[in-house]
């Protein structure tokens, strides 16, 4: 869908990723719809959306991390393998080795009853097959890149014996431990205070591109997108609804909702100025309104929005699924350059 | 009608002393939590929420409150609620002292001053329909059940949802801004002259953010409110103040209006702090760390400026004395409307250059 | 904020409640209802034991013996015999009538108890819940004494302590429930006394006995009543067992646990018959069981989301 256009192999690639959540008694959603896009090393790509928009679930269904009645279809490659077709025990190996993750709360993410050392220890001898010692080694180096401070005592500490910043470096430092070619960051930044956020900011910023691995950031939070993303995806209601470098979607915002979410993020030069906002609130992905899932909020919806938004790519590597860009995109076509 | 007339109508017939006379001043309050163990749950260590915080809101302003977790905000807003007890410190509410003899009552002072929480679900009993949610508190002050259900009904015309859709319905069939809206209802049920918005709009998509922010403009415009802002977002923060209390550690590090804190900040806390914002240009993203390390534990703060041990500019004798609030060291430079800083080193409040040590 | 930060966001996320603005509105109780009428097991379960109420109402009318009645000629007849179609037991007694007249007993004594400890023990866990501090601490620690008793036992010591019979029987059951209860209703209501609405009402002006009428009771009732209605099942076999030890209801009083009991020699000449009693217990008990798991599932709106 957004082609990228390194002509490397990507490191990661998803093509039509779907996930549907089907229960007794519940009505089938459709959580994430059709999500695409390619991802060299060495680069990041932030998807922004809000609560419900299926975000999070994507990252989810490329882990292999959601419950059992989640169907997942589509396909993802990571360093050509496509991990949604895996044996669980292939995909085991593939989680915390070429590919890692990290969440929102690293208490969560993290075992309370064993140290930071040894967690990240284990990681190592179970995907490399190291010895303990060489591993621990590995895993106080580790520490140091994080800049975590006496390093060499964190390594005994339990997860609950750090402050939070100190917590999402570790868990960071256990993604790291076998040097993954993807990491997939679900919110890291979410719960921290915002002068820990910006440190966790920059140190992903930097060990991303000492180790030029390809990011895929999750985020509600568009300053957040902007300090980190090369790329960005903008979803709504389980649907990319636009895709571009940082640049372009953050200035030229091309789709509605991308220049509404814009124009509701509160900044001091607003003030006394009544805020632009997104009438409604999102849809409930049970009840998802017919054609463009964007209508009944958009301000510029008109009555070719009831079917199948199309899908336009107006420049290399970007795309914006909505009938005014397609409008947009043909007129520029017409226009002989 | 004439002008002072005009101005005077505007009033509310509750005010006492006047526009000039603060609406609340806080001062000397402080909070400190024991924390028990051992085996004879004896107390072993003291957790320093609030100490020795001093403010005042004046009438008819916002005044922001911004800090980073543990800097005591959320528990100076409980204070104020009389949700518990302060260990000291005098709270005064348009000019009658909260609790003193002569002055206003506990039940008195939560008619006027009232709370809206950052939880939307929580805030609200899963058991009762919107609209008794709202009418609960204008019941239990006496009015009929009739009465306090038209009311609620018009509170929620007021915060823009439909009675007719959703008088009938319950928390869990609501999102979180239609819930944030009924709070916000119900915090108005009594006429309050004065509304704590503790973390109000945090939990919130930032499309429906922008929406309930709008409303509180709206609303505080149309009722003669007066705001006390709690908020660890700096931007929303910036945009509905008309002045700023930083916090840290439970202790106030500076105040005054929102355009010289934003735009000329004094003590080295603020101004890292709003350097940690993310600039929302990818052209300009943060390079330099504004400050490292996490904010130390509430539990055995640091002696003396308790900013210390992150500062920069850090001096042996800020670790002796507690620096008092004051003007800016460089006030007469044009500085003044109530901006005060407590930190006592003049090349710290003027944010020059630190030359590093190699 | 984030959409799945945890399985209950998901499991809101799933069943559509991230955002619902196009619902019907709602009242809690249709909406339990409405869980839990697609909840098939949990219907069945509650219709068997409705039959099984009913079976003790009208036991009159449902058999023309005398429950008391025997008859030397007629005794330990199988199951299928011409008149008696569930057998008869060692003395002679219809055993259909034996078992819907002993309905009566089982039912009242197990669930007499669970209702004074849900009184007793709910009382004591909401002000010990409420109230916290020192009467919240003596409170739970008289409990932990009881704790410190297998429940067997304890229900064995108070009925051999206040002699058998089946008021006697009773009163010891409901000492062992009145601990459990406590805990339950105590933690409960610890857990909603934090949460902002009870704050919130505070600082509205109410009262605290406003905040427990309001507040507090509805949103406990629910749990505490769920655990009550599971407490049954354990409680209708214990006084069986109490019976079976002879320390409950004395013969010949039609009882299900002393039914089983007096028909344990008969277990070699009619196996089937003398399983009746027990198979009795065991569906209601189960019954009870599923029940409670049904609605609790039912009345989860998620109280803490």
């Amino acid at each position: 869908m957004s082609p990228d256009a390194t002509p490397a192999t990507p490191a990661i690639e998803a093509t039509g990723l779907t996930v549907r959540f089907r229960r007794r008694g519940e009505p089938e959603i459709c959580a994430v719809n059709g999500v695409g896009f390619a991802l060299a090393r060495g680069q990041v790509m932030t998807i922004l959306g809000e609560s419900g928009s299926g975000k999070s679930v994507s990252l989810k269904a490329v882990m292999g991390l959601l419950p059992p009645f989640a169907k997942v279809e589509g396909q993802v490659r990571i360093g050509g393998r496509d991990v949604l077709s895996l044996p669980p025990a292939e995909l085991a190996k593939l989680r915390g080795g070429q590919v890692s993750m990290i969440f929102q709360e690293p208490m969560a993410a993290m075992d309370p009853v064993y140290t930071i050392g040894d967690q990240i220890a284990e990681t190592i001898v179970q995907h490399e097959g190291t010895d303990r010692a060489t591993a621990m080694a590995r895993a106080k180096r580790l520490l140091d890149r994080v800049a975590i401070p006496s390093a060499a005592r964190r390594l005994k500490n339990y997860p609950h014996e750090m402050s939070g910043g100190m917590r999402q470096r570790a868990m960071i430092a256990l993604a790291l431990a076998c040097s993954p070619s993807v990491l997939l960051a679900d919110e890291p930044t979410t719960a921290l205070d915002v002068t820990v956020q910006i440190q966790i900011l920059m140190l992903l910023r930097e060990l991303q591109s000492e180790l030029g691995m390809a990011v895929v950031f999750v985020t509600h939070d568009v300053g957040v997108a902007a300090e980190i993303s090369d790329r960005i995806a903008v979803m709504y209601a389980g649907r990319f609804v636009e895709a571009g470098t940082v640049r372009e979607v953050m200035r030229t915002p091309q789709h509605p909702y991308t220049r509404g979410l814009l124009a509701s993020t509160v900044h001091g030069g607003m003030r006394r100025q009544e805020l632009r906002t997104i009438p409604g609130n999102p849809p409930s992905l049970a009840a998802l309104p017919a054609g463009c899932h964007f209508r009944p909020r958009c301000p510029e919806a008109v009555s070719r929005c009831m079917e199948e938004p199309p899908v336009v790519s107006p420049r290399p590597g970007a795309m914006v699924r909505c009938v005014h860009a397609e409008r947009a995109a043909r007129a520029a076509d017409a226009v002989p350059a | 009608m004439s002008a002072a007339l005009q101005q005077h109508a505007a009033l509310d017939p509750r005010d006492r002393g006047g526009p000039a006379q603060p609406l609340l001043a806080v001062s000397g309050l402080r909070k400190h939590f024991p924390i028990r163990g051992g085996l004879l749950n004896r107390q072993v260590a003291t957790v320093q929420a609030v100490d020795d915080v001093s403010f005042s809101v004046a009438k008819g302003e916002t005044l922001g409150v911004v800090g980073e977790s543990g800097c005591g905000k959320s528990t100076t807003a409980r204070l104020l609620m009389q949700l518990m007890r302060p260990d000291a410190g005098s709270i005064v509410f348009d000019g009658d002292e909260v609790g003193a003899q002569d002055g206003i009552g506990v039940q008195d002072l939560r008619r006027q001053m009232q709370m809206v929480f950052q939880d939307s679900y929580s805030s609200l009993n899963p058991r009762l329909a919107m609209v008794d949610s709202i009418a609960y508190a204008p019941r239990m002050h006496g009015l009929p059940a009739r009465q306090a259900t038209q009311r609620a009904e018009e509170l929620l015309m007021q915060v823009g949802l439909n009675p007719a859709l959703f008088a009938r319905r319950y928390p869990h069939e609501l999102s979180g801004g239609q819930r944030q809206r009924v709070n916000i209802a119900r915090a108005l049920a009594l006429e309050p002259r004065l509304v704590i918005l503790d973390e109000a709009v945090s939990a919130l998509d930032k499309s429906v953010e922008a929406q309930v922010l709008n409303l509180l403009a709206e609303l505080k415009a149309r009722l003669n409110l007066t705001y006390l802002f709690i908020s660890h977002d700096l931007n929303v923060v910036e945009y509905i103040s008309d002045r700023v209390l930083v916090m840290y550690l439970g202790r106030v590090v500076e105040a005054g209006p929102v355009e010289q804190i934003y735009g000329r900040p004094r003590h080295p806390y603020t101004r890292a702090l709003l350097a940690s914002k993310p600039t929302l240009d990818p052209d300009r993203r943060t390079t330099v760390l504004p400050l490292a390390g996490d904010p130390p534990n509430p539990i055995n703060p640091p002696s003396g400026c308790r900013f210390r041990t992150r500062c920069p500019y850090a001096q042996p004798r800020c670790a002796e004395v507690v620096p008092p609030l004051g003007p800016p060291m460089d006030a007469l430079s044009g500085a003044g409307g109530g901006h005060i800083v407590a930190c006592i080193v003049p090349e710290a409040q003027a944010g020059t250059e630190i030359r590093h040590v190699a | 904020m984030s959409d799945i930060a945890n399985p209950d966001a998901l499991a809101a996320l799933v069943s559509g409640q991230a955002a619902m603005p196009a619902q019907p509105a709602t009242g809690y109780w249709s909406a339990v209802w409405r869980r839990l009428r697609r909840d098939p097991v949990t219907i069945l379960v509650t219709l068997v034991m409705l039959a099984i109420v009913l079976m003790a109402v009208f036991a009159p009318w449902l058999t023309s013996y005398d429950p008391y009645a025997g008859s030397v000629l007629r005794r330990l007849k199988p199951i299928g015999t011409p008149g008696h179609w569930l057998g008869t037991d060692e003395t002679g007694r219809d055993l259909w009538t034996r078992l819907a007249y002993g309905a009566r007993l089982s039912l009242l004594a197990g669930i007499a108890p669970v209702l004074a400890a849900l009184m007793v023990g709910g009382l004591l866990g909401v002000v010990a819940g409420f109230m916290g501090g020192l009467v919240g601490t003596l409170i739970m620690r008289t409990m932990d004494v009881f704790y410190a008793f297998p429940s067997i036992l304890l229900a064995i010591a108070i009925c051999g302590l206040l002699g058998n019979g089946l008021t006697n029987s009773m009163i010891a059951l409901s000492v062992v429930f009145i601990p459990p209860m406590v805990r339950i209703a105590e933690t409960v209501t610890t857990q909603t006394r934090h949460l902002d609405f009870v704050e919130a009402a505070r600082a509205s002006g109410t009262t605290t006995l406003q905040i427990i009428r309001h507040h507090v009771l509805s949103n406990v009732l629910g749990p505490i009543l769920v655990y009550a209605t599971s407490l049954i099942s354990l409680s209708i076999i214990l006084s069986a067992g109490l019976s079976f030890l002879g320390l409950g209801v004395t013969p010949p009083e039609p009882e299900w646990g002393l039914m089983l009991n007096s028909l344990r020699q008969a277990i070699y000449v009619q196996p089937y018959v003398a399983a009746l009693p027990g198979l009795m217990i065991f569906i209601t008990s189960m019954c009870f069981n599923l029940m409670s798991d049904g609605f609790r599932s039912a009345m989860d709106v998620r109280l803490s989301k």
